[in-house]
């Protein structure tokens, strides 16, 4: 057997109150691509950390290539050979992709040789990007591919991706693809981490899936099914979500001609969008992030300006009408980012309970708040949406990203929305949880009320909205029953791969 | 190595010993800053805080406490739901100014008239001239996304000339053979805010304070608008979210605090100052600001932090006269406070770690 490229065994770290990793054990091969599979809080992040340098193991030892490997700072792992891009870029807007880089580099070369470097680096695997660009205006697809290069100019043996495909159109995935097996020819091996099962069945050679800690198992993706290894993670059989049969009603939510500029410099203006959603109807709109997401769920939940008449509920125009007394009149939102924009970070839940509850639950009598009614809202949220959790007090930021989004959802779901509007309603949530918000969503539709689903996730919206639309460059597509469209053409409607080409093979 | 990990959470226990700590690290610092002088350390440290509340004139002193602590506690729970807000409003001292010449000017009006209906107004005109005084920052980061800390902190220098101008013109006192300064309103009843109970330092502006805190301290806790103002302050997009418009909220915090900051100096010239004058104002606002934070902008911290800045104002002046310290060191003195305070609060959300941290073994 030949020795492995890395190889982990009986890695222990434990934080107060949790076992994160507990006795792993996992070895990677050369030029092999290895999926790390589990749900939020299996320890995939830990592990990963430790890796990367992170963080330091209790104990257990790593060893690269037959010798101990055990990186004291992310620095001396990259210098090991050990490359990670996060699911969160970190990038500067207002420098240019070349300046990036040269930010992340311990002795950056200058300016111009890095710029033909980059140039060398992104023509062979594929991944076309102009060095002087400026990173604001780039796509999030090509923001990852910035990230991407850093990590290829230092030549790494093991290139770590955290849920790569998250922010990418399905060509964009397929070039990615491209990318990742030409490195693997080439020797590369490749930690992948995904929640999404059938993209690690097509690009993955092995899989370790861990749960509460523990490596629970092993598999050859390609031979295993989809369902098999989201059983695997949860340890229990799943429960699809099931749409009850409904009648389309009246029309709850009409958005005409809405065009609005964008609050940010960097964001996208609206341009002259046009929809409705019916009572027990869920219209999920599609599209890569940056494409006017979030401006559009600002005038939704009121929080940006839009001109009269553009936006309204129920044959009433909502445009003067402020994010409090939408919330009144039945129309809700949860927005994308969770912490600082959903909910506030150092508050604890109760208080973000009350966020966006007070009206509508009723948790204020003429301006003064009545905490213990807010507490018991937070505690109803927490139980029936299972947040794991020690109680109402605690900060938002102390809970995990699925967590907290499970809190989040819960919040507005709980308040029997007529109008529900959710921008990436599973974002970075585990398989087992994701099903149970979609769960809840298509329950909330059931009981007659109308939701619009905004989502980077295809197969997610494929699962829920009973109509799709795609919203490109801050334009919506006119929306089209869901039945009977294929991926090809939902990644057309999504303005395909933005001028991407497939690896010089 | 020390190294400093992130908390999970706030630490409660550690914000409201930050403070403590604080006191203690300016009390190490400005001996060895007294001892730079060629001053006993130990001894100029108790004659800050000793001697006014124990020493053989405390009966004196006592009140002062009172009197100096007051218009601190008022102005600094005005700039604590701006600051709460992320609304920097630098400029107390300025509404500050403003609202004293305009409560003295309403009073001034009526003179010699007496009638219990003046005082009344006075109050009301101290306090609107500090609100409009603040809200011109306020309109202009609204209308025009100004920098409020910019534009406040510039009409403290506008209010201090109008303040001469006043002194020297307009307010000047008829009688008073050309000096600069206006009447004295402690001379004319209807006008002076006289103690309320002899001998305690006691007056208007004190329960002006006393109820300021109480109704701060249940708008933060129990107010919609309390939690508006939290909410913003943590994660302004999150507070726009539930509802919260920022504009209004801006207008409102900047009108609060300069309406505090114009009582507060409305009671000190109609009372303890007595006269509009051209050196009327010691640097209570700018003083409050320290007294806001080092209270953790919680109502009933200012409190107490209002009345440990009054012992340092009082104690500070003991020291320069008994011990001839420079006023500037006291001054300086005051600032470690809020330095070291700022620098302690890293460990609210910061535990100190010694040690290389995690190493695998």
């Amino acid at each position: 057997m030949t020795t492995p490229l890395l190889a982990l065994s009986g890695l222990t770290k434990a934080y107060p109150g949790v076992i994160a990793n507990d006795d792993v054990t996992l070895d990677i091969g050369v030029g092999e691509i290895h999926a790390l599979l589990g749900e939020n809080g299996a320890g995939k992040s830990t592990l990963v950390k430790i890796i990367y340098g992170l963080v330091k193991p209790d104990s257990g030892v790593m060893q690269m290539h037959g010798t101990a490997f055990a990186p004291v700072d992310p620095r001396a792992a990259r210098g090991a050979g050990v490359g990670m891009v996060f699911q969160h870029f970190s990038l500067f807007d207002a420098l240019s992709v070349a300046e990036n880089i040269a930010l992340g580099m311990e002795a950056p070369p200058p300016m111009a040789t890095l710029a033909t470097r980059i140039r060398e680096v992104s023509e062979t695997y594929g991944l076309p990007l102009s060095p002087d660009r400026t990173v604001g205006d780039l796509s999030a697809g090509e923001r990852q591919r910035v990230e991407i290069i850093r990590c290829l100019l230092q030549d790494p043996k093991l290139l770590i991706m955290d849920e790569p495909t998250s922010v990418l159109t399905p060509q964009e995935v397929d070039i990615l693809f491209e990318t990742l097996r030409k490195l693997k020819e080439e020797g590369t091996a490749i930690l992948y981490i995904s929640h999404k099962l059938e993209e690690i069945r097509a690009l993955c050679d092995a899989a370790t899936i861990l749960r509460g800690g523990k490596n629970v198992g092993t598999c050859v993706p390609r031979d295993t099914s989809a369902r098999e290894m989201a059983e695997m993670m949860v340890g229990s059989t799943l429960a699809t979500p099931k749409a009850a049969a409904h009648d389309a009603g009246e029309v709850m939510l009409s958005v005409t001609g809405l065009s609005a500029a964008s609050p940010s410099a960097f964001g996208m203006a609206l341009k002259d969008i046009s929809f409705e959603v019916r009572a027990g109807e869920v219209l999920g709109i599609g599209g890569v992030a940056g494409n006017g997401q979030d401006e559009l769920l600002g005038v939704l939940s009121g929080e940006l300006p839009c001109g009269n008449g553009m936006v309204s509920f129920k044959g009433g125009d909502l445009s003067t009408i402020g994010p409090e007394a939408r919330r009144g009149l039945g129309v809700l939102a949860a927005p994308e980012e969770r912490l600082g924009h959903a909910a506030a970070p150092d508050m604890s839940l109760t208080e973000n309970a009350m966020l966006t509850g007070m009206t509508r639950e009723g948790l204020a009598r003429s301006g003064m708040l009545n905490w213990t009614k807010a507490r018991g809202f937070a505690e109803r949220i927490i139980t029936e949406f299972d947040v794991r959790t020690p109680g109402p007090h605690n900060a938002a930021r102390s809970l995990s990203g699925g967590n907290l989004q499970k809190f989040v959802i819960g919040r507005e779901v709980l308040q029997r929305p007529e109008v529900l509007v959710v921008n990436q309603p599973t974002w970075g949530v585990d398989a087992a949880a994701a099903a149970d918000i979609r769960q809840a969503l298509l329950d909330l539709a059931a009981g007659g009320a109308a939701l619009v689903i905004i989502s980077q996730d295809l197969d997610e919206l494929m699962e829920i909205s009973d109509r799709f639309a795609a919203l490109n460059e801050g334009r919506l597509s006119a929306p089209k029953p869901t039945s009977g469209l294929n991926v090809e053409q939902i990644g057309l409607m999504l303005g395909g791969a933005h001028g991407m080409e497939v690896a010089h093979v | 190595m020390i190294r400093l990990e992130k908390r999970p959470q706030p630490s409660k226990a550690m914000s409201w010993a930050t403070p403590l700590l604080a006191v203690v690290a300016t009390m190490i610092f400005g001996g060895v800053l007294f001892a730079a002088l060629g001053k006993d350390p130990i001894q100029s440290i108790l004659t800050i805080f000793w001697e006014p509340l124990f020493g053989e004139f405390s009966f004196f002193y006592r009140p002062q406490l009172l009197i100096k602590g007051a218009p601190l506690v008022l102005i600094a729970i005005g700039l604590a739901l701006g600051f709460k807000a992320g609304i920097w409003n630098i400029g107390a001292e300025g509404q500050y100014i403003v609202g004293a010449i305009c409560g003295a000017a309403a009073g001034l009006a009526f003179y010699p008239i007496e009638s219990v209906l003046i005082f009344p107004l006075m109050v009301l005109s101290g306090a609107l001239g500090g609100c409009l005084w603040a809200l011109i920052p306020g309109f202009l980061k609204v209308k025009f996304g100004t920098n409020e800390i910019l534009v406040s902190l510039m009409l403290v220098y506008v209010a201090e000339q109008l303040l001469a101008s006043m002194s020297l013109g307009l307010l000047k006192n008829p009688e008073g053979f050309g000096f600069p300064g206006s009447r004295n309103l402690q001379q004319y009843p209807s006008a002076h805010n006289a103690e309320l109970i002899a001998g305690t330092g006691m007056h208007w502006g004190v329960v002006a304070a006393l109820i300021a805190v109480i109704f701060a301290y249940i708008m933060l806790t129990r107010h919609k608008l309390g939690f508006a103002i939290r909410v913003t302050g943590e994660a302004p997009r999150a507070a726009k979210f539930g509802g919260v418009n920022p504009a209004r909220l801006i207008l409102f915090c900047l009108g609060a605090s300069g309406l505090l900051a114009g009582l507060a100096g409305m009671f000190e010239v109609a009372g303890p100052a007595g006269q509009i004058s051209i050196d009327f104002n010691v640097g209570y606002g700018f003083t409050a600001i320290i007294v806001a934070f080092l209270g953790r902008l919680n109502p009933l911290g200012i409190v107490a932090a209002g009345l440990l800045m009054a012992l340092t104002y009082i104690g500070g002046d003991i020291a320069q006269s008994q011990l001839g310290l420079p006023a500037a060191a006291i001054q300086v003195f005051q600032g470690m406070l809020l330095f070291f305070l700022l620098a302690l609060d890293v460990l609210t959300n910061y535990r100190v770690r010694f040690g290389t941290g995690e190493v695998a073994t």
